[in-house]
C-alpha cells in the first residue's frame, strides 16, 4: 500500500487540487449564489441559475454560436487536413521538411494567432482585403472583425489555419500504417484508385479520423483564446462562445456562481456531444478503439 | 494525379507560411510604411527599429524569461509526477488500467473554463498571484493525463522480462525504475517534456487571471494585450515584432523536434 503512495502520490495530488476540486467546486457554486448582491457570500439558491439558464437568450446565442463554430471549423479542418495527408502521403522524398512547415501554425499560442490574423483582417492596413481588391473578388474593402458575419468566418479562417495541422498529422500516421501490399493486390485485382480508397484507405483510417474529430470537436467546443483575443465575441456579442460568455461572468461581471453555472452547461452540453460520437462513429464498430 | 497532389502540399504550405512571412516583412518596416495603403508586401527600408522598441523600451525579454521558467519548470514537474504514475499503472491489473485511464482522459477533455475560477481563488488564497508558481503548478496537471497517457503506451512496449531478470538481480521496484525503465523511456520522456512545454508556453486564459503585473505576464499575454494599451493608433509594426519574437522559439522547436511532437501527437491514435 505504501509503495502504491510512492507512485500514484505526485499525480494524485496534481489532479486533486486542480482539475477534480475545482471542477467540483464549480459544479457546487451553480447550486449557490454569489455575486455582489450577496456580497459574495454563498448562499444555497437551488436550481434558480439554471432556472436563469433556461430563459437566458445570450446563453442561447452563444450556445448557438458555439455549435455552429464547431459544426464548421471541423468539418473543414477534417477536408482539409484528409487531402493534404493523401497528398503528402504520395511525397516521400520531402516528407520531413514538409512536415514541418505544416506543423508550425499548430504550435505557435492560439492567442498569438489571433493577434496575427485581427491584423490580416484589418479593413485598411491588411493584406486581406487588399489582395482581394487588387485581384478584383471585392469591390471595396470589407471590415471583417466589424461585420457579424464576417468575423464569425474570421474565427472559423484563423481556427482552421491553425488546427488543420493537428488533423493532417494524425490522418498522415494513419495513412502511412497501412501496409503496401494490400494496395499491391489490389492493383493484380485490377482495383483503380477510387477502389483502393474505398476498400483500403478509408476503413484503415477510421479509427484514426476518430482519434482526430474527437479532440478536435471538444477542443473547438471549449474555444476561449481566439474569440476572446480576435473579436472579444464581438461585433455585438455575435461571436460570443460559452467559454467567453462563462469567462466574462465570472471574471468581469463578478457573478462567480451564474459563471460557473454556464461552465457547468458547457461540459454537460460537451457530455452530450460525446456520447452522441461515441454512439455515431462508434455504435456499429466496436473494434475500432 | 501525382502533379496535382504535389499543387496541393505547396499550396497548402503556402498557406502555412505566408501569415508569419508577411508579419516577419511588416515587423521589419518603419512607422510610414507599416500604414501605408494599400500595404506593401516588402519592407523597403528595412529596420529593426520595432524590434529595439520591444526588447529596449519595453520589457519584453521579461516576459519571454518569465515564459520559459514557468513553461519549463512545469513541463519538468509535469513529467517527473507522470512517469512513475504510468509505470505503476502499466504494471497494474487491467481493470485499474482502465479505470485509472477512464478518468484521466475524462479529466483531459474538461472544457479549461471549469477549472479557472476555484483555481483563481486558491491560487489567490495562497498569494500566488503573479508569481510564476501560481501557473506552474496548474500547467503541470493540466499536462498530466495527456503525459501519462504517452507515457504509459511507451512503456508498455519495454518487454516484462527485462523487469522479471532485474528483479532476479535483486533489484528493488525502485531500482528498477530509475534504473532501466527511465533510461529505455528517453525517447518517450522528451516528447512528453516538448508537448508539456509547447501547451505551457502557449496557455492564456489562466496566465490572463492569475497575472495582472505587467513585469510577471507571459509572451502570450504580452502580446495579446499590446494592441489594447493604445487606444487612438494601434502600433501594427510594434504588434507584428511581438507576434514574431513570441513564435520565434516555438519554431525553433518545431525545426528540432518535428518528429517528436509528431510521435506525441499520434500516440493516442496508435496505441
Amino acid at each position: 500500500m505504501s509503495k502504491k503512495v510512492f507512485w500514484l502520490m505526485p499525480s494524485a495530488l496534481l489532479i486533486g487540487a486542480v482539475l477534480l476540486y475545482p471542477a467540483l467546486r464549480t459544479f457546487a457554486l451553480s447550486f449557490y449564489r454569489v455575486d455582489f448582491r450577496t456580497s459574495f457570500h454563498s448562499e444555497f439558491a437551488g436550481l434558480h441559475n439554471f432556472a436563469r439558464l433556461a430563459v437566458d437568450s445570450r446563453f442561447r446565442s452563444s450556445l448557438w454560436t458555439t455549435i455552429l463554430f464547431t459544426a464548421t471549423t471541423v468539418s473543414i479542418e477534417f477536408v482539409a487536413g484528409l487531402v493534404l495527408a493523401l497528398s503528402v502521403d504520395t511525397w516521400a522524398r520531402a516528407r520531413g521538411a514538409i512536415r514541418t512547415i505544416l506543423l508550425i501554425p499548430w504550435t505557435l499560442p492560439t492567442a498569438v494567432i489571433a493577434v496575427l490574423w485581427a491584423w490580416i483582417f484589418n479593413d485598411q492596413y491588411g493584406i486581406l482585403d487588399s489582395l482581394l481588391v487588387r485581384s478584383g473578388i471585392l469591390a471595396a474593402p470589407i471590415s471583417w472583425l466589424g461585420n457579424p458575419g464576417a468575423a464569425f468566418w474570421a474565427l472559423i479562417i484563423a481556427d482552421a489555419w491553425k488546427t488543420t495541422p493537428f488533423v493532417f498529422v494524425i490522418l498522415l500516421a494513419g495513412l502511412q500504417a497501412i501496409p503496401d501490399d494490400l494496395y499491391e493486390a489490389m492493383e493484380i485485382d485490377g482495383g483503380g484508385s477510387w477502389a483502393k480508397f474505398r476498400l483500403i484507405t478509408w476503413p484503415f483510417l477510421a479509427r484514426f479520423i476518430f482519434v482526430a474529430l474527437v479532440f478536435r470537436i471538444i477542443q473547438a467546443f471549449s474555444i476561449f483564446d481566439l474569440v476572446y483575443v480576435m473579436t472579444g465575441g464581438g461585433p455585438g456579442g455575435t461571436t460570443e462562445t460559452l467559454s467567453v460568455y462563462a469567462y466574462q461572468t465570472m471574471m468581469r461581471y463578478l457573478d462567480f456562481s451564474y459563471g460557473a453555472t454556464l461552465a457547468t452547461a458547457t461540459v454537460m452540453v460537451l457530455a452530450v456531444v460525446a456520447v452522441a460520437l461515441y454512439w455515431l462513429l462508434l455504435g456499429r464498430n466496436e473494434e475500432l478503439i | 494525379m501525382r502533379n496535382l497532389s504535389r499543387l496541393v502540399v505547396i499550396i497548402f504550405c503556402a498557406l502555412a507560411a505566408g501569415p508569419i512571412l508577411w508579419h516577419l516583412a511588416s515587423s521589419l518596416k518603419d512607422a510610414a510604411e507599416v500604414t501605408q495603403i494599400p500595404p506593401a508586401f516588402l519592407p523597403s527600408r528595412p529596420t529593426l527599429e520595432n524590434y529595439f522598441e520591444l526588447f529596449v523600451r519595453r520589457p519584453f525579454l521579461t516576459y519571454c524569461l518569465n515564459s520559459f521558467i514557468i513553461a519549463s519548470l512545469s513541463s519538468l514537474l509535469c513529467v517527473a509526477a507522470a512517469s512513475p504514475a504510468a509505470w505503476w499503472l502499466t504494471r497494474s491489473g487491467r481493470r485499474s488500467r482502465a479505470a485509472v485511464s477512464g478518468m484521466l482522459l475524462g479529466l483531459a477533455f474538461f472544457p479549461p473554463i471549469v477549472f479557472v475560477f476555484p483555481l483563481y481563488e486558491l491560487v489567490r488564497v495562497l498569494g500566488l498571484i503573479n508569481h510564476p508558481w501560481g501557473l506552474i503548478v496548474p500547467y503541470a496537471a493540466l499536462n498530466l493525463p495527456l503525459s501519462i497517457w504517452l507515457l504509459t503506451g511507451y512503456f508498455r512496449r519495454i518487454p516484462i522480462e527485462l523487469e522479471e531478470a532485474a528483479e532476479m538481480d535483486g533489484l528493488s521496484p525502485l531500482q528498477t525504475f530509475f534504473t532501466i525503465a527511465l533510461p529505455l523511456a528517453a525517447p518517450a520522456l522528451a516528447t512528453a517534456t516538448i508537448l508539456a512545454f509547447v501547451f505551457s508556453w502557449n496557455e492564456y486564459m489562466l496566465a490572463l487571471t492569475f497575472l495582472n503585473a505587467d513585469d510577471a505576464r507571459t509572451v502570450t499575454v504580452a502580446v495579446a494585450t499590446l494592441s489594447g494599451a493604445f487606444v487612438y493608433q494601434i502600433p501594427w509594426g510594434l504588434i507584428a515584432a511581438g507576434v514574431i519574437a513570441s513564435s520565434l522559439p516555438l519554431i525553433v522547436l518545431t525545426i528540432f523536434f518535428q518528429e517528436k511532437i509528431v510521435a506525441g501527437l499520434t500516440a493516442g491514435s496508435i496505441q
